[in-house]
């Protein structure tokens, strides 16, 4: 641990034309049976969409494998574009900048062997990314055992805010409060 | 009025340089001495007034933790072209034509070896090819300003580019961007993810810009800017610039092989 760390910067207004990429939150194998789509709003304090905001995703695929697979930004040999993920393997990464309502979409498959996904937020005005987690309240219901860790460590109110909610068999949402009622539980690892 | 005749939107409150500088000292005096990163509340730098968490960050030390893995980029994510933003288009961009080289490593000084580096930049008239950038600056139809690579088994990555160009925006009367080049970085762990702004040595903006004095311990913001480097510099074509990153947060490999 000798190497002092570079510090954060925001990601500011202006990287709407570099980060974001085709496909980038269509994490599901095309037209895999067993996709989910995970959606909701980045707010902020005053309840106003962050359309700014750009989420983050990172899972192990439905195997449990962590080890992810390249070509989540697969490029177009002629062109030299990025066409985005084959359709076939499962990368475990996407990224999912908000629309003008602030609602960012992933489409994927539930996780193997863990509850949750990993999600980190970017936003102008976030001076460091925030870390998350969607836990799928399903998986959650079939876990045997202790529980989560995580989630038992939190009182019922914060431990409601990183559970998704279920609208249809397929379909999440999940809300990120950046600050104040019902702010999003936010994690840091050291 | 601005120069292309239409009037000037109105700024929110007008606040000035000076008392920005008052709330810069004001959030230095009451930062953490020695802190690596920017206080997610900082009064200067206004966007983040509604944007930071009131409630402090829950602590993760799991050791099964899925964000101490993280996401894989090979061959198929990037193109060898991908690294020279000065070549993405019919002409040469306007502008000073620079590399910026540097090696990506992680606390341990472990090189960062065939990890995604992306970034982005205004042109070197200081606007955006994006849509929400207006000011009367031009676009210049030979730069984008983004560019990716990934890095070698040094941890070492690659650009060029034109120097970008220093830009006002809104966050106070006369406030103005020193130039910064963005950088988007992954480390071996979904925890290492980095997004920040590299600096250029000896820009005259930099006292006055909210967004680098965020970074409230002087050492760490002088970690945010490169270094002219003339051995980098290549005759007749280039000037070179070397910054090192160094990415901060856990990763599996070291309780596998211990804090080396």
């Amino acid at each position: 641990m000798s190497h002092a760390p570079t510090p954060s910067q925001t990601v500011g207004p202006f990287y709407g034309y570099a980060l974001p990429f085709p496909g980038g939150g269509e994490v599901a194998p095309a037209g895999h049976p067993g996709t989910i789509t995970v959606h909701g709003f980045v707010l902020d304090g005053q309840g106003n969409p962050v359309p700014d905001a750009i989420v983050e995703t990172w899972q192990p695929a439905p195997d449990g494998s962590r080890a992810g697979l390249p070509g989540s930004l697969r490029h177009d040999p002629a062109t030299g574009k990025v066409i985005g993920r084959n359709g076939v393997d499962f990368t475990g990464f996407g990224r999912a900048p908000t629309d003008a309502d602030g609602r960012w979409t992933v489409r994927t498959l539930p996780p193997g062997g863990v509850p949750y996904i990993c999600a980190a937020v970017f936003a102008r005005g976030l001076v460091q990314h925030l870390y998350t987690r969607v836990y799928l309240p399903d998986l959650l219901d079939a876990e045997a055992g202790a529980g989560d860790a995580l989630l038992k460590s939190l009182d019922t109110d914060r431990r409601a805010t990183l559970v998704a909610t279920r609208t249809d068999p397929r379909t999440y949402r999940f809300d990120i409060r950046l600050q104040g009622d019902g702010e999003t539980v936010f994690l840091e690892f050291s | 009025m601005t120069a292309r005749g239409l009037p000037a939107q109105p700024l929110p409150d007008g606040l000035t340089q000076q008392e920005i500088d008052a709330e810069v000292a004001r959030a230095q005096a009451a930062a953490r001495p020695g802190a690596e990163h920017p206080p997610r509340d900082y009064p200067p730098y206004r966007s983040s007034h509604f944007r930071h968490p009131h409630r402090s960050l829950i602590p993760l030390r799991d050791p099964e933790a899925v964000e101490l893995s993280g996401p894989a980029f090979g061959v198929t994510d990037v193109t060898a072209l991908d690294r020279d933003l000065t070549a993405q288009h019919t002409g040469e961009p306007l502008g000073e034509r620079i590399t910026v080289t540097g090696r990506v490593l992680d606390r341990a000084g472990r090189p960062v070896r065939g990890q995604l580096v992306e970034v982005w930049q205004a042109n070197a008239s200081g606007r955006y090819a994006h849509q929400l950038d207006q000011h009367p600056a031009p676009l210049d139809p030979n730069f984008t300003g983004f560019g990716r690579c990934l890095t070698d088994d040094d941890g070492g990555y690659s650009f060029t580019t034109v120097k970008p160009g220093a830009y006002p925006w809104r966050n106070h009367t006369n406030a103005w961007r020193p130039a910064h080049i963005h950088f988007s970085l992954f480390g071996t762990s979904f925890s290492q993810r980095l997004v920040t702004q590299m600096y250029f040595p000896g820009d005259p903006l930099l006292p006055y810009d909210p967004v680098i004095r965020s970074v409230t311990d002087q050492a760490a913001r002088e970690r945010l800017v490169s270094t002219y480097d003339h051995d980098l510099s290549v005759p007749e074509w280039s000037l070179g610039y070397r910054w090192d990153i160094v990415l901060d947060g856990p990763c599996a490999t070291w309780t596998e092989e211990g804090d080396a």
